[in-house]
């Protein structure tokens, strides 16, 4: 088959899609990333790293540099246009639902069926592949200006390619066995782009952090994948998710375990599975890794927590969601485990994160809560059936969060030149630190104020990320997706189904905080006027590095606006007849996923009412408080007069969860393996018992030679005099000499070889 | 194959003789020639490589002669041998033993490369790893439990001198225990051996399975013992055998001393290919041979269960406490020491499912859970196979860098990512094999365990989960203690980046692990049909 046929069969291409950028980390890897050695105290090597007195360190030669940025960018664009290319033709197809593009090839030779690895692009790939490729695109141009000076941007793009073709796997995979490679292999390029700045202590701890407690929901995750395999011999989604006998046959198992208490096979599967997410997708009580995941570069975070991985978690659960409602309808009531599960999980991390976000200064921090609330979002959306919203709400806050890390990196950035700036102008750095008594932290919201007036463009695009976030009316991407939310489950409520009811509840309450604290932010960072000297100076400069963080803030605010309006109900007052003229397409082409697509609901005005009344009162609530009167240098956050200073403490320290899992799990961890296995039971116990039978051994031994001895006394010397003599022999042969020793071995092996050929020869 | 029919023998006799006669060669023809130790050195080392690298072809040969699809036992050697015991020279692979084969053929050449950095009596030295290939070789593809029994004391001598006179500090401990231990291990074998033998009045293996299981003696009493004692006491007798060298938990002690003091081609090939020794023997014994004893039932304090159950339980330990007790180590060679417990807890975990469900089979005539043993047979063996390359290449790794800090405590590395960016990369890509990262080889296997053992032993299963999470607290502690962290700067003047001659030595392994995980079809499919005929499917 020559390559432009494979080109032109959009069942062969998505296998191409993820190879671009994984042959893009190879090539960087192996070839591209060229170091030189210079000064570590040169200002080549500065920034994020300690000081090595006279060591000599590598920094990235220029040509490498310029190299590794290209294959990244190149990988990327033709992800995008492989991507955009199957999208296309997935658009003209016809009922795409049921004619997916898919090819299957044997795998792994187990048992009498082969294990069938495939690719699959269905009307829910389809929607990814638009986001995904053109998240990722923005993310590495930035990161050509945001890594200018790093001394390690090679690798970096060499990881964020990797990242990037792992997290394009997950999407076009067929298989729960892919979509777990790919779910995996992110784990690794977080766990590596997070602790990046390996050096620092908090960075490397942070990397470990987020690496481990995924992966306490992984191995539950991969339980889930192993049962399923086990019950239905597949694991491909077609098979399961499309075959209605499939998971009746699920669904009415008895669970392996728990299945006296009424849990049905699908409904274990489904729980394991879900806990995945919550690891993946950072939801309570495994959300504690993505705030700390800030430790990484910016455009990791923005990777982390737009493009890929928390995406991952919530799109496994929207693939999967067949599977997780087998046996109920959410939409009429009838909620089975999983979908409870995931009500309650993320109905109350929704909420519960946005608390935190409130009480946050570190401008990233502020962000990775509301990633983790919208997420919550997500989950609950799901619980309650809403499928296609769901689906929606994950694509438009991909684009619209993607800017706001990127933004909030353009300001950290914009600080620390700021920073720069002070200290070359006014003392050397050690006075400056010793006058403030700490160092100067470029995230923290306290330290800035006024930015928009030197970062006007990085102020513009922060303003419509962040409306979008907080949902503001109408013109903005995240009100859209966030009201087809509440819409759904206004649905709900007004049947009286206790799970929309919890939802709704939780989420309106959420949504007010979210655009409360999203104001906040923005008053904090850019209104006013500059609280410290950095904030005055802060700027991202000109050329090359101040356009490449720009230019995607530009792209993205587009999406951030627009995106929203390919779902807008079609019954909605003047704007659906404008947009949605027939149908409302996102909902038309996502819903074909499904074997059956869901019930359209009808418009209802009062959950409109409601997305308004909250976005509009938490927003006007944030401007009271902190755009009417901006923050000025040292005065305190007027929350802490409002919540009372031990909420705001208790806010502030996050409930204090990290402690808590601190003392519950890591300690007595750390204690079973150091005190119990390795000292008690390795060296104690199993160790003293051997020695205690040597001992003995050891005991016997010398008793024999106490016995011996007053043999060789009693009896006479004729014998023990022989005995004496070959012992003398023997002796000479243990020289300890080790040729000798192996000269014995080999002609006692050459003396079994003879006797072996002897015999042979007389046999045959 | 032109080697071997040059010299007149055929594959798998070759496997056997030409190692030993290699070593030959290696240990004493330089220093007949009465040349300088520096000369006799050079020569040895390009003379065990070049021989090794034979071998290797060799292994490769009989691996890509093995045909999957035919009879069960292929390119068979047999020849009276022993005929006052009914002994006879029968060797012959199955998809099993092939798999090994190729693994040791391909980790020799490996370790020699590696043995470069030992200058003292370095003939000998290389002498011994190719020794030691023979005995490795000879258990593998002996199809007579005499010759199994042979070669499988006579792979202990090799290893022991090489952990004796070339180890750490603390080697002649080490060594001791290693001998000891594994010999104490082997006398109840050898026991039981003679026993089986003296009853089927054969050594041949594939008879023996046939007979012994259905042997009851003269009217239930054999030897004026009730044949069921006979039984558990043989059954023992090869149990106990094969778990210290696997090692399953509790008789794992002995491998972290051992691979602690041992040089680094010696921790390579002990860890890579011998532990497999015991996971071989009871796929091709102990299961086989007994699988009325492994589910005759086991009275524990009141919890009834069955032999198979009682392994099941030991194997979850050692994937847990490995896990956890890896995690509590500062001494990186020990800290990778027990990640093979951990490692090979999955390994045993899945000849647990097998040992069942084959009992079962034996005594219904059919198995329900036939499906899953086949899962978890075939992740069995993939897991040996893949645990041999991960292990290998941690211990290469681990080794490097002692090699040149002269310290094996974790506390005092640090931050050497920094002067030693390769290496880094190299050990993460190692680490993540180890850890079982899908993509790379040790995901499938493991996959496939699990896959096997969760509706057998579904809670054993949920608990090896826990040992799975810690697998990842201990790797990424090496990780943060090695690479992470700001440099040490006691290191300054250090070289630290890998050399050219161990980055060509671990480059296969990286290789095979990304191959290995991308496509396990190379492989598989070879495993696949001798598990499916092993239990008679």
């Amino acid at each position: 088959m020559t390559i432009a046929e494979i080109l032109a069969d959009p069942n062969l291409l998505p296998w191409f899609i993820p190879v671009a950028p994984l042959l893009a980390f190879f090539v960087i890897v192996l070839l591209s990333n060229k170091a030189k050695l210079v000064s570590a105290t040169s200002a080549g090597y500065g920034g994020h790293h300690p000081d090595y007195e006279g060591t000599q360190v590598p920094v990235v030669k220029h040509w490498s540099r310029v190299v590794s940025v290209w294959i990244g960018l190149i990988a990327a664009v033709i992800s995008l246009i492989l991507a955009g290319s199957v999208v296309l033709q997935a658009l003209d197809q016809d009922q795409f639902g049921i004619h997916v593009f898919a090819d299957q090839i044997a795998w792994m030779d187990s048992g009498t069926e082969p294990f069938m690895m495939g690719v699959l692009v269905d009307p829910l790939t389809a929607v990814m592949l638009i986001m995904v490729p053109i998240a990722v695109l923005m993310i590495f141009i930035y990161s050509v200006g945001y890594m200018a000076h790093d001394p390690r941007q090679a690798r970096f793009f060499a990881l964020i390619s990797l990242f990037a073709a792992a997290m394009l796997t997950l999407v076009v995979a067929d298989n729960l066995l892919l979509l777990f490679v790919g779910w995996e292999v992110m784990g690794l390029c977080s766990y590596m782009l997070i602790g990046f700045w390996y050096e620092k202590k908090s960075a490397y701890e942070a990397a470990i952090k987020a690496f481990m407690t995924t992966r306490v929901a992984d191995v539950v995750m991969l339980l889930g994948i192993v049962y399923l395999y086990a019950i239905t011999g597949t694991l491909s989604f077609r098979s399961i998710l499309y075959d209605a006998s499939v998971l009746q046959l699920l669904e009415s198992t008895p669970a392996i375990i728990f299945g006296s208490w009424g849990v049905s096979a699908a409904g274990l599967i489904g729980v394991f599975l879900i806990i995945g997410t919550v690891g993946k997708s950072a939801q309570f009580p495994l959300h504690t890794w993505l705030p700390d995941a800030m430790e990484g570069p910016t455009p990791v975070s923005a990777m982390i927590h737009a493009a890929a991985m928390v995406s991952a978690g919530i799109y496994a659960i929207i693939r999967l969601f067949p599977l997780l409602s087998a046996g109920g309808d959410a939409h009429h009531g009838h909620y089975p485990l999983p979908l409870v599960f995931l009500v309650v999980v993320g109905g109350f991390t929704a909420l519960f994160a946005a608390t935190i976000a409130v009480a946050q200064n570190d401008v990233k921090r502020v962000l990775a809560y509301s990633t983790i609330s919208q997420l919550g979002f997500m989950a609950a959306a799901l619980g309650i059936g809403a499928y296609i919203s769901a689906a929606f709400h994950l694509i438009m806050h991909a684009f619209f969060k993607a800017l706001l890390f990127m933004a909030s990196g353009a300001v950290i950035h914009g600080m620390e030149h700021g920073a720069h700036h002070v200290h070359s102008h006014d003392h050397s750095e050690e006075e400056h630190e010793a006058e403030q008594g700490h160092a100067f932290d470029p995230q923290d919201m306290l330290n800035m104020g006024g930015l928009r007036k030197t970062m006007p463009v990085t102020f513009v695009t922060f303003l419509i990320g962040g409306l979008s976030l907080a949902g503001f009316p109408l013109i903005t991407a995240g009100f859209w997706s966030k009201d087809e939310i509440l819409a759904d489950a206004w649905y709900g409520l007004s049947h009286g189904y206790a799970g929309h009811i919890f939802v709704f509840v939780m989420l309106v309450l959420a949504a007010f905080l979210t655009a409360f604290y999203t104001m906040r932010q923005l008053g904090l960072t850019f209104m006013g006027e500059a609280r410290t000297e950095e904030a005055r100076h802060a700027n991202l400069g000109q050329g090359l590095v101040s356009f490449t963080m720009t230019l995607p803030l530009i792209i993205l605010a587009f999406f951030a606006i627009l995106a929203g309006y390919v779902g807008v109900h079609p019954d909605f007052p003047l704007l659906g007849s404008i947009f949605s003229a027939e149908y409302n397409p996102f909902f038309r082409f996502v819903g074909a996923t499904l074997l059956e697509v869901p019930e359209k609901l009808k418009f209802d005005t009062i959950p409109v009412l409601f997305s308004f009344g909250i976005a509009l009162g938490g927003i006007g609530l944030g401007w009271l408080l902190y755009w009417r009167k901006p923050l000025a240098a040292q005065q305190e956050d007027p929350l802490i007069g409002i919540l009372g200073l031990q909420l705001h403490t208790l806010l502030k320290n996050k409930y204090y969860i990290d402690e808590w899992y601190r003392w519950l799990f890591l300690r007595p961890a750390h204690w079973v393996a150091h005190v119990v296995t390795d000292r008690f039971l390795d060296r104690t116990l199993i160790d003293g018992i051997l020695h205690g039978i040597a001992r003995v051994f050891v005991w016997l031994g010398d008793l024999m030679k106490v016995l011996n001895t007053w043999l060789i006394d009693g009896v006479g010397d004729g014998i023990p005099e022989g005995i004496a003599h070959s012992g003398r022999w023997l002796r000479r042969i243990q020289t300890g000499r080790v040729q000798q020793y192996l000269l014995f071995v080999v002609a006692a092996a050459i003396l079994v070889g003879a006797v072996v050929a002897v015999t042979m020869a007389s046999g045959s | 194959m032109a080697m071997a029919s040059f010299l007149g023998l055929d594959p798998l006799n070759s496997l056997i003789i030409l190692p030993a006669l290699f070593a030959f060669i290696v240990g004493f023809l330089p220093q007949l020639l009465r040349l300088s130790e520096v000369q006799v050195r050079i020569i040895s080392r390009w003379l065990a490589l070049g021989f090794s690298l034979l071998l290797t072809w060799l292994a490769l040969d009989v691996f890509l002669a093995y045909q999957a699809d035919g009879p069960s036992f292929q390119l068979v050697v047999k020849a009276e041998w022993f005929r006052l015991l009914n002994a006879s020279w029968h060797l012959g692979v199955d998809g099993i033993s092939v798999t090994m084969v190729l693994l040791t053929g391909i980790l020799t050449p490996l370790a020699i490369l590696i043995s470069w950095e030992v200058e003292d009596r370095a003939s000998m030295h290389l002498a011994l790893i190719l020794f030691f290939q023979t005995g490795l070789m000879g258990v593998f593809i002996a199809m007579d439990l005499m010759i199994f029994f042979l070669f499988y004391e006579l792979s202990l001598v090799p290893m022991y001198f090489i952990i004796d006179q070339w180890g750490g500090p603390n080697r002649k401990y080490a060594a001791t225990k290693f001998m000891i231990y594994s010999v104490g291990g082997t006398l109840g074998m050898l026991l039981a051996t003679q026993l089986i033998g003296l009853t089927g009045g054969t050594y041949e293996i594939q008879k023996l399975v046939q007979i012994w299981p259905s042997f009851t003696g003269d009217g239930g009493v054999f030897l004026g013992i009730s044949h069921s004692t006979v039984k558990a006491l043989t059954f023992i007798g090869f149990f106990l055998a094969f778990c210290i060298k696997i090692p399953v938990w509790p008789f794992h002690t002995w491998l972290p001393d051992a691979h602690g003091e041992a040089p680094t081609a010696g921790s390579m090939l002990l860890a890579g290919v011998m532990l497999k020794l015991g996971a071989f023997g009871f796929i091709r014994l102990v299961i086989p041979l007994f699988p009325d004893v492994w589910i005759s039932e086991v009275n524990l304090l009141g919890f009834v269960t069955n032999y198979a159950g009682i392994f099941a339980f030991l194997a979850v330990l050692g994937i847990v406490l490995g896990a956890f007790a890896a995690w509590a180590q500062n001494d990186i060679k020990r800290l990778v020491a027990y990640s093979s417990v951990n490692h090979m807890g999955f390994v045993a975990i899945g000849l647990a499912v097998l040992a069942l469900v084959y009992s079962q089979a034996w005594q219904e005539g059919s198995a329900a859970q036939l499906e899953h043993a086949i899962h978890a047979a075939n992740g069995t063996v993939l897991q040996m196979f893949n645990h041999g390359l991960s292990s290998a290449g941690m211990f290469l790794l681990a080794g490097a860098i002692y090699h040149k800090t002269h310290t094996r405590d974790l506390r005092e590395y640090g931050g050497f990512w920094v002067k030693a960016p390769i290496y880094g990369g190299i050990f993460i890509f190692t680490s993540m094999a180890s850890l079982g990262l899908p993509g790379l080889n040790g995901f499938v296997s493991e996959f496939l365990i699990v896959r096997g053992a969760w509706p057998v032993y579904t809670w054993l299963t949920v608990l090896a989960m826990v040992g799975l999470l810690f697998t990842g607290a201990y790797i990424l502690k090496g990780i943060r203690a090695v690479l992470h962290g700001p440099f040490n700067l006691r290191w300054r003047d250090t070289q630290l980046e890998i050399e050219w001659r161990e980055a060509l030595a671990i480059a296969p392994l990286l290789i095979l692990m990304l191959f290995t995980g991308l496509w396990p079809n190379w492989l598989l499919p070879t495993i696949n049909s001798s598990i499916i005929q092993y239990l008679g499917g």
